[in-house]
């Protein structure tokens, strides 16, 4: 008889649950396919369809380089005298250009494979500046207080009175207009990065805060430090793992906001140029040439962003959903 | 409540200084103002004459506390590129800015709360979801698809509606404007729902999300056991408690659409700040890009400034009365 | 014998999820005369809230009503379309729930609420509404009500507010009230006066009461039939002095022993061991066998259905027992 059972009275294990010896704990394995978070993601068939179309569109903008027909950066190839080429299957298309050609006789087809390509890439290096930065500083505010404390969150409040696509418009505009004047060849992906990566790491640095104030309270941060380790230590060997999870889940929602916004920076034209054109500028390029009938130029870019954007939003709604604990 | 008035006051003065001082260094050390305002062939003598008059080779603090002095006067320096003020740049492109915002306001209002309402109360029905779906759209896609989409079916397609420009514009002093034309009125329609789209589905989204909890409360339930016909509990007990916080929420998404207006008056040629702006940004026309800067910083320290204040008014005794559940 | 106003004969209410459907009242029957007020007591989680609201018709989706009927006044009312049921609610049934805080909606005057009620049920005017309103407040206790009738809820202290609530359930005249926790957010000095109110209203106007409530205090003092109800079962149910002074199921007997009394000499506080199962793990046979003594075979077998136990009813095979052995 062991302490579970009382003493006096006989209380006969009952068949079903409550008693003693359950049968072992199931492998994690098993129990995340038995979770709720994969069933509520199976049983909505729009998300597990976002899923497959970002992963899709996502693989294909990685393999650029091997499954695109033609490469679109490489000037030398172009030739004027293929530019508005109407898609394959159209009149007057050609079938080395499946989706047709732009104005200066890039294939749109491999243009957006590659533009693709250039927005992930801008999209995962501004995710990594906002992350580690806001990381950092959320680490360093929450964990040092105080004086430092007020300065990070001061400069966070001023930021966050303004919507972050204008900061980044402003970074980058910035950015451009010095180049410019100071007649410096600006590599435009790092100023993107920089501008996307620099307008939201405030959310980060605040959740991170959150975090490392609680935990700053608890007992083994005070034994550590009792110890003597030193604080950069404390911060990230103790702190850091508890702060990771919803860094993580920040940061998928914002690739999907980094690749958006890229893509509206480049349509107004302070962001990828047309000589290597990410979809947004494709758009811009094409849409003077709607009125004359060139549809094909905004049509596939568009539809393609369209997709990718609609995706990651269901994806990304689905997650919030998924992990906030209030609707469990 | 006063204290608290005036604790904002110092932080939205705090916010001001910061950004005037990042204009002041855009203003002054991006490129050189001197010759960006001047021609190719002015002479040596010209160029330092004018540096003597703009005071450039003043202390940095006097330069900066002129500027402020300037600033605060509306006067933000002459434009590079058009050889204009720029304060009276501003005012030429305000009006059409402001008009802009407001039909997109009214749109998304007028729209969303009525819809925000409806899927609220039917949850599941399949009207709800093809507005959900709209919804879902016009918040996922980037605003200039959408005014490229809708100009591509209104515009090109169908050729019922303007793709660029305001139409006819009436004069009324300095102000023109185009709600008094037909054509001015027919250029509004797409740039406004476009601009306006994703607030409409953000009001959309927070009213049904506010109905439903507020459908959740204590008080529904003591309504419902009372008897209270659907309709008296609908629009009567649930929609008044659900507008409350909502107002307050929509008087922060000003700020949003001005960030957005920049976009939509991109894709539509719209002559307001906006374009303005980006045409700044092109042409690193710095004194309109710092003018821009200063006064929509303004704007917003502003309107978060009252809607602090409206908030507090109104929340304590929501907070502290319970919302019930 | 007139017909009782409330009779529920094996309700049943259930609530299907992803895995296994949960029953929550299993097989409750009983009645409540005219002007009778019923106890209806047990722990948390007994089934005893969801069975007034299955009576009211206001069970929350997913749970239902899976089996049995619900007739009032001989008309049976749990079938009944969605607007036939608003129309008996207010007019037929009232309830009051437990917080009078959040009970009234914060932005209408009291006044407003009481002469929407009356108006949604009587085709009377405004004015005739208003004076019936002052009347009922002025019946509840409220002093002024006259001039307190245009005030808004937060303007009430707890006790007044519940005064209110209780009017408000009243309003429309109903034959049936159903009560449920209208005190355990009350102050102790309060609750005694809401009871007394909740008596006087009631009797004066000859409703029949169904009183939840997990307080055996407020019963013993309050109620004329009490019903003992154990993990969606009813374990007995029978006069209120018959079931306080000589329970016949051994959970009964333990809910009274387990009272804190001033009277009679000082025993230790009987304690119930192990507690009442979960939705989903209830034992077969009879629900309370593993935490009762007296447990035999049968027990664990069969479920025993109410039967007759002196005055009351006991679900209990003791009982059958006793009754097989006085016959023999």
């Amino acid at each position: 008889m062991n302490e579970l059972s009382p003493p006096n009275r006989v209380i006969p294990p009952t068949p079903l649950g409550g008693g003693v010896g359950r049968a072992a704990p199931r492998s994690r394995l098993a129990a995340f396919l038995d979770s709720d978070l994969l069933h509520s993601f199976l049983e909505s068939k729009l998300v597990v369809l976002a899923a497959l179309v970002s992963v899709l569109i996502v693989g294909a903008a990685i393999l650029a380089p091997l499954i695109a027909p033609h490469n679109p950066y490489d000037l030398k190839s172009l030739s004027l005298l293929d530019s508005n080429t109407p898609p394959a299957w159209e009149k007057g298309g050609d079938p080395r250009f499946l989706l047709g050609t732009d104005d200066q006789g890039r294939d749109i087809f491999s243009t957006i494979l590659y533009g693709t390509r250039s927005s992930l890439m801008i999209g995962i290096g501004a995710v990594l500046l906002s992350s580690i930065l806001g990381l950092s500083l959320g680490l360093w505010a929450g964990y040092a207080g105080g004086r430092v404390d007020s300065v990070i969150m001061r400069i966070a409040d001023v930021q966050l009175t303004f919507p972050a696509i204008l900061t980044a418009l402003l970074i980058d505009g910035v950015l451009l207009a010095v180049f410019r004047s100071y007649r410096i060849e600006g590599n435009t992906s790092f100023v993107l990065v920089l501008a996307i990566g620099l307008s939201t790491w405030v959310q980060y640095a605040r959740t991170v805060r959150g975090v490392t104030l609680v935990e700053r309270n608890k007992e083994y941060v005070e034994a550590a430090r009792l110890i003597g380790l030193h604080s950069f230590k404390i911060m990230f060997q103790h702190i850091l793992p508890n702060v990771l999870g919803p860094v993580l889940v920040i940061a998928t929602i914002n690739l999907a906001l980094a690749i958006l916004t890229e893509a509206t920076l480049s349509f107004l034209g302070v962001g990828l140029p047309p000589t290597e054109p990410s979809l947004g500028t494709m758009i811009q390029i094409g849409n003077k040439y709607l009125f004359s009938g060139s549809w094909w130029m905004v049509a596939f870019p568009g539809l393609t962003l369209a997709l990718l954007a609609l995706a990651v939003n269901l994806l990304g709604d689905w997650l919030r959903d998924a992990l906030n604990p209030k609707l469990r | 409540m006063l204290a608290f008035a005036i604790r904002r006051l110092f932080e939205a003065a705090f916010v001001m200084v910061t950004v005037a001082m990042l204009a002041f260094v855009l203003f002054r050390f991006v490129g050189d103002p001197v010759n960006q305002m001047v021609g190719q062939d002015t002479s040596l003598e010209d160029r330092l004459r004018l540096r003597q008059e703009l005071g450039l080779d003043d202390p940095i603090v006097v330069q900066f506390a002129r500027f402020l002095g300037n600033a605060a006067r509306f006067d933000f320096g002459i434009s590079y590129q058009m050889k204009q003020p720029v304060t009276a740049i501003i005012v030429e492109r305000a009006p059409a800015t402001f008009e802009l915002a407001l039909a997109a306001a009214l749109f998304s209002i007028l729209l969303g709360i009525p819809i925000g309402v409806y899927t609220g109360i039917h949850r599941d029905s399949w009207l709800s979801k093809i507005f959900m779906t709209v919804s879902l759209l016009g918040v996922s896609l980037p605003t200039f698809l959408i005014g490229i989409l809708l100009i591509y079916v209104f515009a090109v397609t169908l050729g019922v509606l303007p793709s660029f420009g305001r139409g006819e514009v009436v004069r009324i002093g300095f102000w023109r404007t185009g709600f008094l034309t037909v054509s001015g009125l027919k250029a509004l329609i797409l740039p406004a729902i476009t601009l306006g789209l994703f607030q409409m589905t953000l009001i959309t989204r927070l009213v049904r999300s506010e109905m439903l909890e507020v459908l959740r409360t204590d008080y529904i339930k003591f309504a419902r056991a009372r008897g209270l016909t659907d309709r008296a509990i609908n629009f009567g007990h649930a929609l008044k408690n659900t507008l409350v916080p909502v107002i307050t929420v929509i008087g922060l998404q000003l700020g949003l659409v001005i960030a957005f207006s920049i976009i939509t008056e991109t894709v539509f040629q719209w002559p307001g700040m906006g374009l303005m702006f980006i045409q700044a940004v092109q042409n690193a026309d710095i004194p309109v890009m710092a003018g821009y800067l200063l006064l929509v910083a303004f704007l917003f320290v502003l309107i978060n400034f009252i809607v602090d204040l409206v908030y507090v008014r109104v929340d304590p005794r929501i907070r502290i009365y319970g919302r019930g559940a | 014998m007139s017909e009782p106003v409330l009779s529920v004969r094996n309700l049943e209410v259930a609530f299907p999820t992803r895995r296994v459907t949960l029953t929550a009242v299993d097989d409750v029957s009983f009645d409540i005369a005219r002007g009778e007020v019923l106890g209806v007591v047990g722990e948390s989680g007994a089934g005893k809230s969801l069975t007034g609201a299955a009576v009211i018709g206001l069970l929350e989706p997913p749970g239902r009503i899976v089996g049995g009927e619900v007739r009032l006044n001989g008309r049976r009312i749990d079938n009944l379309p969605p607007e036939e049921m608003r129309k008996i609610r207010g007019r037929r049934i009232g309830m009051v729930f437990q917080d009078p805080l959040t009970s009234l909606n914060p932005l209408y005057r009291i006044g407003d609420q009481i002469i929407e009620t009356i108006r949604t049920h009587s085709d009377i005017s405004e004015s005739q509404a208003r004076e019936r309103a002052i009347a009922l407040l002025q019946e509840a206790g409220i002093q002024g009500a006259r001039a307190r009738i245009d005030s808004y809820p937060h303007e009430f202290s707890g006790g007044m507010r519940q005064r209110v609530v209780l009017a408000l359930a009243l309003c429309a005249e109903p034959d049936l009230l159903i009560a449920d926790e209208p005190t355990t957010a009350l102050d102790v000095s309060i609750q005694a006066q809401i009871i007394a109110l909740l008596k006087r209203l009631c009797r004066e106007r000859g409703t029949a009461v169904m009183l939840i409530t997990h307080d055996m205090g407020v019963i013993a003092e309050t109620a004329d039939r009490v019903a003992v109800m154990y993990a969606g079962r009813i374990a007995e149910i029978g006069p209120v002095r018959d079931v306080v002074q000589r329970p016949h199921h051994p959970y009964t007997k333990g809910l009274m022993g387990a009272i804190p009394t001033t009277v009679g000499s000082a025993t230790r506080l009987v304690q119930i061991p192990g507690s009442m199962p979960r939705l989903g793990a209830i034992p077969p046979g009879c629900a309370f066998n593993p935490r009762c003594a007296q447990a035999f075979a049968r027990c664990r077998l069969e479920r025993p259905e109410p039967m007759p136990a002196g005055q009351s009813q006991a679900a209990c095979w003791l009982v059958a027992e006793a009754a097989a052995g006085a016959r023999a």
